[in-house]
């Protein structure tokens, strides 16, 4: 067989490949239940924090100080002999809480915005996505970290911080979400049998073009995970000695050799970002079966 | 063509003149006082000092007014002085830049160098091993956190392996090449100082991995993705049943196609790199924009994260305004809508 024709029946890259049901469930929705089991510990660890931890995260005892991982410290002590383990599942509680809260708000507030946009049109429109593309062309942690300064430091201060700079990417998502849907059959139907324009946005276009917005929230939130965690690290986050993950691996950070005070709160952030970019990949999936089969 | 030129230069002005009433605002209304926290406790309960205070940097005229003087003198390229420094903030964002844009540029070139090729690999490869491990590291590249990163390289390279040098742009006992540029890499090799090379290279390694992580993860994603989406396109099948070769196919008819996204990414990328070095440039101690930022604002000088803020902001919508006029050139179309 001469070597220019062999391409045409080489096509097994591109082909599905056959596969049992089994696999192809792995295949399909394998990560997304990795990625949401991920999450689900680590709220049950974030809310059960006090009954799982082994010390008050607060408890100085300078005679331990610096102790590797062992059985009495898993995770070893800081350098003021905080019990590691103890204050990264306090921790939880702070970054998944700060992390979920910005995103959520930012994405009702942005979607509202966006929404109405699209809806009404005209000179609104205009104005207010002429204000989005503004607010995107900040770059987000600059920003957040010049208004965190200036409101002072503090965790709900350094959450406003955030939230001003990110809503703004939700309103242009769900702006171009509602264009679609503003033109279908269903929407005039609405209009026609008399309902609002509220009424019609929030009950009809919403619910119908909810899927993105959910996807993006979702990859987001490990994303504002890290970026929270950043502003603590930077000492313009979290007030000492609040156990919280940025914070404690800058406290840790200057140890060579006494590695886990800053690694263990990292693969913290580490596992539970990757949880929700694996729940957000496997929810995009599912909702787009046309990148569903890559 | 020309149209769409200044169409887009003139969107890309009237935004950066908004970025400046923007920063000015949110500088001006959030509630922090930069007289009480410039000047010493002792300093600021004596209600003349402050007043005085306020007089000399102007904070005690009318926003509007505030507004003007920061406007016009922005006009002539004067971002104020900066209150920590005691210098003009031009003259600090002109000494601290090119450190950021040496970094910046690196990290961008490796991004861009391993990402695009790993991401075509992946997409003709499918499922394969190669397309694993690009999944594998793109997903630790997006999900970690730059300051762990950094610290977990600096621990295991600098501290325990002593392979890589510590943190700065060059060891402490060196004095920077003669400034031309400022960018260490290019001032020493026209100085001829290969010794200073060397070392400026080796400290780059470190803060260049970390920075590009996140970003090679993504151009990573992108390529593969929309590799993908080309191969399955009917001209590709029409390329292969012609008969083509595999390798014409995917270089040939393929790639330019697929890139298309990829250009656009790696415009924002490149951005974002330029204006998201804080993290790095904090752990490192680069004496670049990032660390300069981070103090200014820990020390609330108005005047200067004024400065940065809007010097980021005008970066991005630059860098955005070359994407959309490359984008107008890689593919024709942009111009008809």
């Amino acid at each position: 067989m001469s070597e220019a024709s062999a391409p045409i029946l080489d096509a097994t890259p591109f082909e599905p490949r056959a596969r049992t049901s089994g696999q192809r469930w792995r295949r399909r929705y394998g990560l997304a239940v990795i990625g949401a089991a991920i999450i689900v510990i680590w709220i049950v660890v974030a809310l059960a924090a006090p009954l799982l931890a082994h010390y008050p995260p607060h408890a100085v005892d300078v005679t331990v100080r610096l102790l590797p991982p062992s059985a009495a410290h898993w995770l070893g002590t800081d350098p003021l002999g905080r019990d590691v383990y103890s204050r990264l599942l306090f921790g939880a509680r702070v970054s998944l809480f700060a992390g979920i809260t910005v995103v959520v708000l930012g994405a009702i507030f942005g979607t509202l915005l966006g929404g109405i946009a699209a809806y009404a049109g005209g000179r609104i429109e205009e104005g207010l996505m002429r204000f989005t593309d503004l607010m995107l062309c900040f770059p987000p942690i600059i920003l957040a970290m010049a208004i965190a300064a200036a409101m002072g430091i503090g965790t709900i201060n350094t959450m406003i911080a955030m939230l001003i700079v990110w809503w703004p990417k939700f309103a242009r998502l769900a702006r171009s979400l509602v264009l679609v849907q503003r033109s279908q059959e269903y929407v005039e139907a609405a209009h026609l049998i008399g309902y609002g324009p509220s009424r019609v946005l929030l009950k009809h276009i919403l619910p119908n073009s909810i899927g993105p917005l959910i996807v993006l929230v979702t990859l987001d939130v490990g994303h504002a995970i890290i970026v929270f965690s950043g502003l603590s690290f930077l000492g313009l986050g979290v007030v000492p000695p609040t156990p919280e993950w940025g914070a404690m691996v800058s406290e840790n950070r200057e140890l060579v050799e006494q590695w886990w005070g800053a690694t263990f709160p990292g693969l913290a952030i580490l596992t539970v970002v990757m949880g929700f970019n694996f729940l957000g990949d496997g929810i995009r999936d599912w909702l787009d079966p046309r990148a569903r089969r890559r | 063509m020309l149209r769409y030129l200044t169409s887009r230069i003139v969107a890309t002005f009237v935004m950066a003149l908004l970025a400046t009433l923007i920063v000015f605002l949110i500088v001006s209304l959030v509630p922090g006082d930069p007289v009480l926290s410039q000047l010493g406790d002792m300093a600021a309960s004596n209600p003349e000092i402050v007043k005085a205070y306020r007089a000399k940097w102007g904070l005690d005229l009318p926003l509007y007014e505030q507004y003007w003087i920061f406007l016009t003198r922005l006009l002539n390229g004067d971002l104020g002085i900066s209150i920590t420094s005691q210098r003009p903030v031009m003259a600090d964002i002109a000494q601290y830049a090119p450190a950021t844009i040496e970094l910046g540029t690196i990290a961008f070139i490796l991004s861009v160098v391993i990402g695009v090729p790993f991401g075509i690999a992946a997409a003709v490869a499918r499922d394969s091993w190669i397309d694993h491990s690009a999944r594998f590291i793109s997903l630790i590249g997006v999900s970690s956190p730059v300051f762990w990163l950094a610290f977990i390289m600096l621990t295991v390279f600098y501290g325990w392996l002593q392979i890589a040098p510590g943190p700065g742009r060059l060891d402490p006992i060196d004095l920077p090449p003669p400034r031309v540029t400022g960018a260490f890499l290019i001032d020493s090799a026209l100085a001829s100082r290969w010794d200073l090379l060397h070392t400026a290279v080796a400290h780059l390694v470190l803060p260049s991995i970390v920075l590009c992580a996140a970003t090679l993860g993504l151009i990573t994603r992108t390529t593969r993705a929309s590799m993908l989406d080309t191969l399955g396109q009917d001209y590709v099948r029409v390329a292969r049943a012609k008969g083509l070769r595999e390798r014409a196919v995917i270089v040939a008819h393929a790639l330019p196609n697929a890139l298309i996204p990829v250009v656009t990414l790696g415009g924002l990328a490149y951005a974002n790199l330029l204006t998201g070095t804080v993290m790095t440039e904090t752990i490192f101690s680069w004496p670049g924009l990032g660390l300069y930022t981070f103090r200014s604002a820990l020390a609330l000088d108005i005047p200067a994260i004024m400065g940065m803020t809007l010097v980021f902001a005008f970066v991005y919508l630059l860098i955005n305004l070359l994407v959309d006029l490359s984008y107008a050139v890689l593919d024709p179309r942009v111009l008809k809508r």
